[in-house]
């Protein structure tokens, strides 16, 4: 049956393959975006439709790192008190020409300025004409630290800051900071249809918008214009929506997609041994991890917290919550994040101690909740099944878990306010600085945030407040290292695992590379 | 079932209603079968701890995804298999029974009960109150049974108490419907109108005198809403807002088990199949019922 | 026959009154709100909460809104998508045509065979023939259409490779929308090609969601079909020397298709709730996965007007059914 299956697909493959124009890349995603407006959102599912295809920021992550490299900025200058940027543009880029906007200029200062100054200012003429939340753009704080964006000569931008902010430069190449076209917003504004922004996007990047169906599929057509011409090697990209996993896997075995996005992990071994496909793999940038509230008695005490923390069997739910597509975390943040401490160990997993300092706390028979949310994350493949595992790893040492579970929005409210006694939470790195990890999740300042532990530890605290006020690497490496000791020791959270990212995709498709912010972009990507 | 035909109705020489009513149903043979297996079910669910063979929570980590007894790499250790955390998957569906079951009687009890006052009350006050009863009901027919259901769960939040409530309240509106009908026509009845003559009060008439003779289609309903309140459920648990884990509903399990349909066809196949048995042996029975209960039908054989 | 349709009419409207309010108080009632499910676990300032809410309209007292609400249903406007700020109405109707096609594909499917499965069962009666195909449909009605549509998929799309797995067309097709009826662009596209891959993928999502109705249409048509066949007319044109088959087809069917056309009408609204589950697992851009992707993201509007919408079209076609009722049995008019 098997056999004859394959057999079939691969002949099904080859007459699919022949029908489609050459160089048209059909990629399975995971849902609709909900528009085209980067700066309105903030999931990969809406970045990869839009950010990654149809816009290019200043700034821009180099592919399959979390390193910047120049983009529509060819070069910058920062002053010496690191509050004056100015940019150098690049010339003769030139804006997509589509059915509903011709361009007369290339891009130039006012796209940046534009593009900033509707981020920043509720009163800008644009945001009356369109109402928008840019959220992504206030939770990083980009907002109310940009104090100003000035055009300095037509290729020339200078940007000033409040504070000083050491990943400035990453967040300017986030998918938010994706730059718009001046010409067109005033076009979109002279017509009255300045909610058109969000669903016919002009942009500079590698693909022209062309069409979108609504769970259903995207076109994008190559952009002849485009000014990083060698990564551009397909003629056609479209998106195939398909919100479930299985039937992606089975599209791309039948060769109706040539890759898909976010594979269930009990799929991999299946995908990997399928001759006709390819499984790159990336160790994750992100964390999921077991939150232990602080605030709640027993849990206040260290000793409790390091009980539950010793009892927890990692290892079997990496095998079968992450069905081995998962790295063993011991740190609050990945190995592959500057700063990472490497010598740090994770407790022992041992009954028997974790009993014992249950019994010096005086928490035999703890009963406590464990809120597992009711969704899937990209640190968390299956958040109920990690609960479950851990309700029966902590009923060994007398620990009765109950495992709550609030609709996803109500979770994070609830959870915010510090309502649950531990849970499953986690998090995928936004720009790469160490202070998106431990000042975010774990600051003192992130308390009824996303410092889900309530934990405020005056020693810890201080090492990453003064880490994030300096801008020599070597010097603030040193401040984080010592943080995740402090980290360990209290034990706010667990680390359960950083999920391995992987991308099946068939064979014919050559030079993709895994985005470390959980996205997929298709430039540099081309196929045999 | 002996209340049910009025003794001024009953010739002399008739078989007693219990009997005629097993000789009706029991003819049916396919009614017959489902009724043993539903009995086995109901054994097997009541003594569950006793009967399936592991905890059906217990998660044998060395055991994960273990395929069925006859096949090549099973053992008659796990005779279904085990699923994705290692647990017995025949327990699992034992207990799961259990929970099913429980689900199907608090649910339709739940309708049942506000479903035939509500019925009632239409029937008695056709003018004022029937007619608002019967506007709300047209309101909530007018909404797919499913998607008022899903919201009535993202109302209250997903769980197996809630899955039951919702699952209730979709279902109401046929019962309210089926007995006000059934009650409109007992109304005009000689025997209705002569007890009313007679000094008979409201409730007693609703009750005692018009409910037993509208009860044969609302036994059946019924059934038939036990049948449709566990397929329900298992759409809710399949849709991620059912029974939580780690209990084990069936409807849940499949939706668990969704994520390895390709590499473990018995976790899907396994809850699957017992969802379709049971819900096809209690509408064979529904069948059955109507056979034996609608004389109206019972001539025509 | 306008009296009585005006009667249906009255009562239409404080339904459909029922309905809005309703909708409203249910999706007002469930907790959470968009901003927060769009969030995350991302931080949020309570300022910028405030204004996003304010922005949304979802600050003002939860009657005021409702106000608000009706006042623009009244003008016909149904309210622009939160999320992706699109009218809703725009979004329903380049949605609808999806679960229109996938509907009517699958009625027709579950008539055809019901009907003839039904006939046969009644004209074999009490042989293995009708036992068979009464198991075989009673099996159909205590399907759990999720389930049944991805045991499909597993054998018929993936083993067998007979169909498409997901989705409407092959992506390399790309058929401008105009009806946003596949089968129809695709043939006026001109393109067969697209027309037979069109085909293709609308038969197993169709066959999913036809199985219960089929059940129903089958069992509903055997019971009427052998009450009719007892009647005089039916036992007179036998002893005209009328043929068999002629006697089956026209005079019996004609009068068994009344309890049928009812059956059907009640099976939209199933249909309706189908599809939700069938469009989960196909991949199928309509409706049903519309309404619940709304509901998890807050998505009020979309809920609101979707379920309105959703609710209107139940309620046509039972007022149609109840036409079609009077023009088949003209009795049935004069009854109510």
């Amino acid at each position: 049956m098997n056999k004859y299956g394959l057999a079939l697909g691969a002949l099904l493959t080859l007459t699919a393959g022949g029908a489609m124009a050459a160089g048209t890349l059909v990629f399975c995603s995971e849902g609709s975006p909900a528009g085209f407006d980067p700066a309105r959102y903030t999931t990969g599912t809406d970045f990869d439709a839009s950010a990654e295809t149809v816009f290019n920021r200043l700034t821009e992550f180099e592919r399959g790192k979390t390193t910047i490299r120049s983009a529509l900025a060819e070069k910058w200058t920062v002053s010496a008190d690191g509050l004056t940027y100015t940019f150098n543009l690049r010339k003769g880029v030139k804006f997509h020409t589509t059915p509903y906007f011709k361009p007369t200029r290339d891009f130039n200062a006012d796209d940046v300025v534009f593009t900033f100054e509707r981020l920043i200012d509720k009163n800008h003429p644009f945001n009356k004409a369109a109402p928008a939340q840019y959220p992504y753009v206030t939770d990083m704080g980009m907002d109310t630290n940009i104090a100003s964006v000035e055009k300095v000569d037509p290729y020339t931008v200078r940007f000033k800051l409040k504070a000083v902010d050491a990943a400035f430069l990453q967040n300017l190449a986030m998918s938010f900071s994706s730059v718009q076209s001046a010409e067109y917003a005033n076009q979109l504004l002279k017509t009255n249809k300045a909610a058109l922004i969000n669903t016919q996007p002009i942009g500079t990047g590698p693909f022209v918008f062309k069409s979108y169906q609504k769970d259903a599929v995207i076109r994008f057509d190559a952009n002849p214009t485009y000014w990083r011409k060698d990564e551009l090697k397909l003629d056609k990209l479209i998106f195939a929506i398909t919100p479930d996993a299985s039937v992606r896997y089975q599209k791309l075995q039948k060769g109706e997609c040539h890759l898909m996005a976010y594979p269930r992990p009990a799929d991999l071994k299946a995908m990997q041994s399928n001759p006709q496909l390819q499984v790159t793999q990336q160790a994750g940038f992100n964390l999921g991890w077991v939150s232990y509230n602080v605030k709640h008695k027993p849990l206040d005490k260290v000793e409790v917290r390091q009980a539950l923390d010793m009892a927890i069997n990692k290892k079997a739910i990496i095998d079968a919550v992450y069905q081995g597509a998962g790295q063993l975390a011991t740190n609050p943040m990945p190995p592959t994040q500057w700063s990472y401490n490497k010598s740090l160990k994770d407790a022992a997993y041992d009954v028997n101690k974790a009993k014992a300092l249950l019994k010096k706390a005086g928490a035999e028979k703890l009963t406590i909740t464990l809120w597992a949310m009711p969704v899937q994350r990209p640190y968390n493949p299956n958040a109920k099944l990690m609960a479950e595992m851990i309700q029966a790893d902590w009923a060994k040492i007398g620990v009765n878990a109950k495992i709550v579970t609030y609709e996803w929005g109500e979770y994070i409210k609830r959870a915010k306010a510090g309502e649950d006694d531990t849970m499953l939470i986690g998090w995928n790195g936004d720009n790469g600085d160490p202070d998106n990890w431990l000042g975010v999740n774990l600051g003192c300042s992130a308390v009824g945030g996303n410092n889900y532990a309530q934990w405020c530890n005056k020693e810890f605290d201080d090492l990453i407040v003064k880490a994030r006020n300096l801008s020599n690497q070597a010097e603030r490496t040193k401040l984080y290292e010592q943080a995740q000791v402090v980290f360990k020791r209290e034990v706010p959270f667990t680390p359960i695992a950083h999920s391995t990212v992987y991308m099946p995709m068939s064979k014919k498709v050559s030079g993709y590379m895994i985005s470390p912010f959980a996205l997929h972009s298709f430039y540099g990507v081309s196929l045999k | 079932m002996s209340e049910t035909t009025t003794p001024a109705l009953t010739a002399p020489d008739f078989p007693s209603p219990l009997a005629e009513f097993w000789h009706g149903f029991s003819r049916n043979r396919g009614a017959t079968v489902a009724l043993g297996f539903m009995l086995l079910l109901f054994v097997a669910a009541l003594f569950a701890p006793w009967i399936a063979p592991h905890n059906p929570i217990e998660q044998y980590r060395d055991a994960l995804l273990v395929p069925p007894a006859w096949t090549t790499d099973g053992s008659w250790r796990f005779i279904l298999g085990t699923d994705e955390l290692g647990r017995d998957i025949l327990s699992r569906l034992i207990h799961g029974a259990r929970i099913s079951l429980w689900i199907g009687v608090v649910s339709v009890l739940c309708s049942m009960i506000p479903g035939v006052v509500l019925g009632l009350l239409a029937a008695f006050y056709p003018d004022r109150l029937g007619t608002v009863i019967m506007r709300l009901m047209d309101i909530m027919m007018a909404l797919p049974s499913l998607l008022l259901a899903v919201a009535i769960v993202a109302v209250l939040g997903p769980g197996l108490a809630n899955t039951m409530l919702a699952i209730a309240i979709v279902a109401l509106p046929s019962y309210v419907r089926l007995t006000r009908a059934s009650a409109m026509t007992e109304l005009t009845r000689d025997y209705v109108v002569a007890s009313r003559l007679a000094g008979a009060g409201t409730l007693r008439l609703m009750f005692s005198t018009v409910l037993p003779n509208c009860m044969a289609p609302i036994i059946v309903q019924a059934t038939l809403g036990f049948s449709s309140a566990i397929l329900d459920a298992a759409a809710l648990g399949f849709l991620g807002l059912g029974a939580q884990p780690p209990l084990p509903e069936w409807g849940t399990m499949l939706a668990a088990a969704r994520d390895y349909i390709e590499r473990a066809w018995w976790v899907v196949t396994m809850p699957g199949l017992t969802i379709l048995l049971t819900v096809l042996a209690l509408n064979l029975m529904g069948d059955g019922l109507r056979d034996a209960l609608d004389p109206r039908l019972k001539q025509h054989d | 026959m306008i009296q009585f349709l005006l009667k249906r009419i009255g009562v239409v409207i404080p339904t459909f009154l029922g309905i809005t309010v309703l909708a409203f108080a249910l999706i007002h009632m469930i907790p959470g709100d968009p901003v927060l499910v769009m969030l995350g676990e991302r931080n949020i300032d309570p300022a910028y909460y405030r204004e996003a809410m304010h922005r949304m309209g979802l600050d003002l007292p939860l009657w005021q809104q409702y106000v608000n609400y009706l006042g623009r249903l009244l003008h016909g406007d149904l309210g622009t998508s939160l999320i992706t700020q699109t009218p809703v109405m725009d979004e329903f109707l380049t949605l609808f045509p999806a679960t229109l096609e996938l509907s009517i594909a699958a009625m027709v499917f579950a008539v055809v065979f019901g009907l003839a499965a039904g006939i046969v069962a009644a004209v074999k009666r009490g042989t293995a023939v009708d036992h068979t195909v009464m198991g075989a449909a009673l099996t159909g009605y205590s399907m759990p259409i999720f389930w049944w549509g991805l045991i499909l998929i597993m054998v018929v799309s993936v083993h067998l490779g007979w169909t498409p797995v997901s989705g409407r067309l092959d992506i390399e097709f790309d058929i401008p929308p105009v009806t946003g009826l596949m089968l129809v662009d695709t043939l006026l596209s001109g393109d067969s090609g697209a027309f037979a891959s069109a085909l293709e993928h609308l038969i197993l999502p169709a066959i999913v969601l036809g199985t219960i109705p089929l059940a129903v249409v089958a069992r509903m048509t055997r019971s009427a079909m052998l009450e009719v066949l007892r009647e005089d007319y039916i036992r007179t044109a036998r002893a005209k020397g009328l043929s068999r088959t002629r006697v089956i087809l026209k005079h019996a069917l004609r009068n068994a298709l009344m309890p049928v056309v009812t059956v059907i009408g009640l099976q939209v609204g199933t249909m309706l709730a189908g599809a939700v589950l069938t469009e989960t697992i196909f991949s199928w851009p309509g409706i049903g996965k519309w309404l619940i992707d709304a509901i998890s993201r807050r998505d009020y509007p979309v809920v609101q007007g979707g379920i309105l919408l959703v609710a209107s079209m139940i309620i046509l076609v039972n007022l149609l059914v109840d036409l079609l009722y009077g023009v088949i049995n003209p009795r049935i008019r004069h009854a109510r």
